[in-house]
């Protein structure tokens, strides 16, 4: 039913985007329907399959730089007040610079290659990992760790047994925001300098008036980061399954 | 031989949070328990009881080692150090606060973990606990799918399979509904019993505190302190509508009011 209700929202959408494409006012060089943009998914594929690959693969390197780093650096918060106190608005300010502003500043600094787009997703994916895991290791009710502490079991073990898994439904809320925004990341990496890659695709393509490609290189790079976020999801309920029934007390 | 349990003029205070820490040093501090004296006998059973905010958490913590006093010492099994105080007490929480990614059988297994057994073993060693407990079948089983009574007895089962001499209940039935409770007592007296333990129990239930205990301390509103001290010589099982039993809940009342 949830399904079906958001499958008829996205066709309501399609429809009216086909209906304020089709009319006469609306220069075709503008805007293009839904079914010019399919047709230019089905006749250039393999151009944009192509560079989509490329694109994907940006952001799962740079989300494979950003979880792991994320996870340290959140577990470290939490285990080291000081590290925490001094780090947190450090953190905060990373995610205040304009990415804009910033990616062509990593193209100049890391070159032109692959380099600077894993850099900016990196550094737009490892704060909601950061933050939101920092809170879910912080959501432990003081009681349980008391209760942790009577039964003999030692810092590591508190967190190993209670904190971190308690942190891991939190761990994939981060995920899901970082799986949203990581293509955006790999795009403005892309557009501040780039031979290769979806975002540049539309960028030129924007140039060149090209608006069918525009539009279809737009639906791919929705779908990838729809997709990232299924993946999230599925793995969250793989790994956690007693999230959607109960939280901790 | 030394008690397994004593407090000797044992007070804690407590700083006020900072936006209502000004004026003098007496006016910061709040005075949770003040020279509370009490000693227990081998395999003895202790209710403490006493209205809400006396204390009665406060002295459960310092004696598990989960806190220090600010004066005054208290002792398990004759030791004063904080850690030895914690491998001494099984402390059991008001809340069963079970791992809801848990089963029951690895929640029970948690206790035995701490102490560095590996899990598998662990949780070998926690099941055959498990039919005493009238949880057989239900090992398997996540605490989301217990009920109230069944999950306070996977949080007992935890509390009790390190196997240690002194036993700290804090309000351990305060979260179940009325009928649940009075079955959980029943149950509860019949495994002290079976197997006598020193047990210090915290409960603001006058009627629980003589059904499970064989003396009774009442705690004066805070700062706490031990304002009378009851002998339950009542014989096991015991019945809450006997006459005696409704004479002792009547003078514990009274203490309570004075």
């Amino acid at each position: 039913m949830r399904w079906l209700l958001a499958a008829l929202l996205v066709g309501l959408f399609v429809l009216a985007w086909q209906g304020v494409a089709s009319l006469e006012s609306v220069d075709d060089l503008l805007v293009a329907s839904p079914v010019e943009t399919a047709e230019a998914l089905y006749d250039e594929f393999g151009l944009l399959w192509d560079n989509a690959l490329v694109t994907l693969v940006e952001v799962l390197l740079g989300l494979a730089v950003a979880v792991p780093l994320g996870v340290l650096l959140a577990v470290a918060m939490h285990l080291v007040r000081p590290l925490r106190d001094a780090a947190y608005p450090l953190l905060v300010a990373s995610q205040a610079i304009p990415i804009v502003v910033l990616a062509p500043i990593f193209v100049l600094a890391f070159d032109y290659g692959i380099g600077p787009k894993v850099a900016i997703v990196a550094l737009i994916c490892f704060l909601p990992v950061t933050v939101n895991l920092l809170d879910g290791l912080r959501s432990v009710p003081p009681e349980l760790l008391k209760l942790m502490r009577s039964l003999g079991a030692s810092r590591l073990r508190s967190l190993r047994s209670v904190e971190l898994p308690a942190a891991l439904p939190y761990l994939f809320s981060g995920l899901k925001i970082a799986a949203t925004v990581s293509v955006i990341g790999a795009v403005f990496g892309e557009w501040a300098g780039a031979d290769e890659g979806l975002g540049r695709l539309v960028l030129l393509a924007n140039n060149q008036l090209e608006t069918p490609r525009v539009y279809a290189g737009t639906v791919l790079l929705t779908l990838m980061a729809v997709g990232l976020f299924l993946a999230v999801v599925v793995a969250e309920r793989l790994v956690c399954p007693w999230n959607r029934k109960e939280k901790l007390v | 031989m030394t008690e397994p349990l004593s407090l000797d003029k044992v007070t804690r205070r407590y700083r006020r949070s900072p936006s209502l820490a000004r004026g003098a040093a007496e006016d910061r501090d709040v005075t949770a328990l003040a020279g509370v004296d009490l000693a227990l006998r081998s395999g003895e059973v202790l209710a403490v009881v006493g209205p809400s905010g006396c204390g009665k958490s406060t002295l459960l913590e310092l004696v598990a080692g989960l806190q220090e006093p600010d004066e005054g010492v208290v002792a398990v099994l004759g030791a004063t150090g904080a850690a030895e105080r914690r491998a001494s007490c099984a402390y059991m929480p008001q809340r069963d606060l079970l791992l809801p990614w848990r089963d029951a059988l690895g929640n029970a297994a948690l206790a035995l973990e701490c102490q560095g057994v590996r899990g598998a073993e662990a949780r070998r060693r926690a099941a055959p606990l498990f039919e005493r407990f009238g949880l057989a079948e239900f090992e398997h089983v996540r605490p989301a799918e217990l009920s109230g009574g069944m999950r306070q007895r996977v949080a007992f089962l935890r509390t009790l399979l390190p196997g240690r001499p002194v036993l700290l209940l804090d309000e351990p039935f305060g979260a179940l509904d009325s009928i649940t409770r009075a079955a959980m007592q029943e149950w509860l007296a019949e495994a002290l019993a079976q197997e006598p333990r020193t047990a210090l129990l915290v409960t603001h239930d006058v009627e629980e505190a003589i059904f499970l205990a064989d003396r009774v301390a009442v705690l004066s509103p805070r700062p706490g302190r031990v304002v009378a001290q009851l002998d339950v010589d009542l014989a096991r099982p015991r019945s809450t509508t006997d006459p005696e039993f409704v004479e002792l809940k009547r003078e514990t009342l009274e203490a309570l009011r004075r």
